[in-house]
């Protein structure tokens, strides 16, 4: 079996049409965000055994993840890793902001009509 | 916990399903990951989410839009669960909460089958070498697997519980076993065997001198509600038949390693076991949440198979959630229903609604002699939630149960 087949197979649809109970495209990102929430919680709980781990075994003490102060360069680095985050997750809103501002904005499909009678 | 409770501990206050790592292991339980742990737990808290802080908003939309509204458009109140369903269907409470309950069953059939196909091979490995030449297994690879299992795959399962990706494949058993924990949230207990314990509970207390030899278990899956039963009635022979070969094979090897001998696999139709059981050769016929993924006809089937395959004074049991009787609030009957619709469980809706006491006379059992009782999982509570005590309503999850029986 290949990685891929197995991919394909953990995420085989179950026979049976899947029903939809909202518009469907509302109903598609709802299901990846779910996943997503889904994901971060396991990322969460793995954080937390880590943190737990390491106390333990005396490497951490508590409190000391609650006291953290980064220096101004961890913190520069950790904010901006914030930011970043952020801005690529929402992209999609930037863009279409950008695209309110413009008059002259064309479409690539409406370019390449005009490519096809600029020929003839 | 076990562990003392202290006041204003989070332990003290907590409520809801245990860690998934409380389960039961045996010799051919998948390994799971950290994060593979994970994500059943949040699964199972996103469904005890559901049910406790969703459903009160979806029975409280019905209850100020959904059924005067109904009611203004139509001059009537609303009738019939269907009307109720189709009458939620526009409403965006219920809408959400179905679209996030549908959304978890998926992603838990994902999660689920992602941890055993990554180690399948090995699973096998594993599986075969517990089972090998062990003639309690009995399989019949030409056997038809019926349209009412193969048209839809029962709770969004792939490949339901037949289907085999490789020889002397567990995959579909292991998926079954594994994360079920994810809908039943614990309250089946460290093995997902409180339905079992609850039916020996019910039987040594309202049968107290039955004593038998020869059990018959339809439709047993992997054994999890089976298994109880072999363990109290140690000189009986446990026999339990399915249709799908992956769960059957997977049932002996959990039952070896679990060190319960005295059952045996069969995979075949409950519909007919004619040439393979004779007539009154058993002394105890059991269903546990069976009925309900059948049809009309299989069940009518099935119940004149329990009957020929009785002895006179035995006994069957079937386990199953409460019908839809008429004092049952339409809210309620509409929400059970929601599985019928949305889960891939086609004949609960109409199964629930079927008068099984006409049934089981039709198959031939004395409507005098029929049964009735209740029952709730029966699980170690130091660990795992009480249905008894647990008020909140995951309709048609909840480990309560209706008893329908007869002696034969
Ligand atoms: C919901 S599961 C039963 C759960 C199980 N009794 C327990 O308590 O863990 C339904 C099972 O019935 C089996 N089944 C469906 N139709 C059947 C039939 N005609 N004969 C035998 N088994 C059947 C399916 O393969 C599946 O394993």
């Amino acid at each position: 079996m290949s990685f891929n087949d197995a991919l394909n197979e953990a995420g085989a649809k179950p026979a049976g049409k899947r029903p939809y109970f909202l518009d469907p495209q509302v109903e598609r990102v709802l299901a990846i965000t779910m996943s997503l929430m889904q994901e971060l919680a396991v990322a969460h709980q793995r954080a937390d055994t880590l943190e737990r781990l390491l106390k333990a075994k005396g490497v951490l003490v508590e409190g000391e993840i609650d006291t953290f102060a980064p220096d101004a360069s961890a913190s520069a680095e950790r904010q901006m890793w914030n930011q970043e985050y952020i801005a690529r997750i929402l992209r999609i809103v930037q863009q279409e902001n950008e695209a309110a501002t413009l008059s002259d904005d064309v479409a690539s499909g409406e370019m390449a009509d005009d490519m096809v009678r600029d020929a003839g | 916990m076990a562990e003392t409770k202290r006041p204003n501990s989070p332990a003290a206050s907590y409520d809801g399903p245990p860690d998934y790592r409380v389960i039961g292991r045996h010799g051919v339980f998948p390994q799971t990951s950290h994060d593979e742990i994970e994500r059943i737990n949040f699964l199972a808290q996103m469904n005890r989410h559901l049910a406790a802080r969703v459903v009160p908003g979806v029975k409280a939309a019905y209850d100020a839009r959904v059924a005067p509204g109904f009611a203004a458009a139509h001059g009537r109140p609303i009738a019939t669960r269907h009307e109720a369903r189709k009458a939620m269907l526009e409403d965006p409470a219920f809408c959400t909460w179905s679209a996030l309950r549908r959304m978890t069953m998926e992603q838990r059939q994902q999660a689920g089958r992602w941890t055993v196909i990554r180690q399948r091979e090995e699973l096998n490995e594993r599986g075969k070498a517990l089972i090998e030449g062990d003639d309690r297994l009995v399989l019949n690879p030409a056997l038809a697997i019926p349209r009412y299992v193969s048209a839809v795959d029962h709770h969004c399962m792939p490949g339901s519980y037949h289907r085999e990706y490789a020889p002397d494949d567990f995959t579909n058993g292991a998926n079954y076993d594994h994360a079920g924990f994810v809908t039943t949230g614990g309250l089946l207990g460290k093995y997902s065997d409180g339905g079992g314990h609850a039916v020996v509970q019910w039987v040594k207390k309202n049968l107290p001198d039955f004593a038998p030899k020869k059990i018959l278990e339809f439709g047993g899956t992997v054994g999890h509600s089976s298994l109880p039963l072999a363990a109290a009635f140690p000189d009986a022979e446990l026999t339990i038949v399915d249709l799908g070969a992956p769960v059957l094979r997977y049932g002996l090897a959990r039952a070896k390693s679990l060190g319960i001998n005295n059952v045996r696999f069969v995979q075949a139709s409950a519909e007919d076991l004619t040439g393979i059981f004779e007539d009154g050769s058993f002394d105890w016929v059991q269903t546990t949440m069976f009925l309900h993924e059948l049809s009309t006809r299989a069940l009518r089937n099935i119940f004149a198979e329990s009957h020929r395959l009785l002895r006179p004074g035995g006994i069957v049991l079937h386990v199953e959630q409460p019908q839809y009787a008429p004092d049952m609030p339409l809210f309620e009957q509409a929400m059970r229903d929601w599985d019928a619709f949305y889960n891939n469980e086609p004949f609960w809706s109409r199964m629930h609604e079927m008068d099984l006491d006409a049934e089981m006379e039709r198959a031939g059992f004395d409507r005098a002699k029929i049964i009735h009782g209740g029952v709730y999982g029966v699980v170690d509570r130091e660990i795992f939630p009480d249905a008894a005590e647990d008020n909140t309503e995951d309709y048609g999850r909840k480990a309560a149960w209706h008893v329908i029986g007869a002696v034969a």
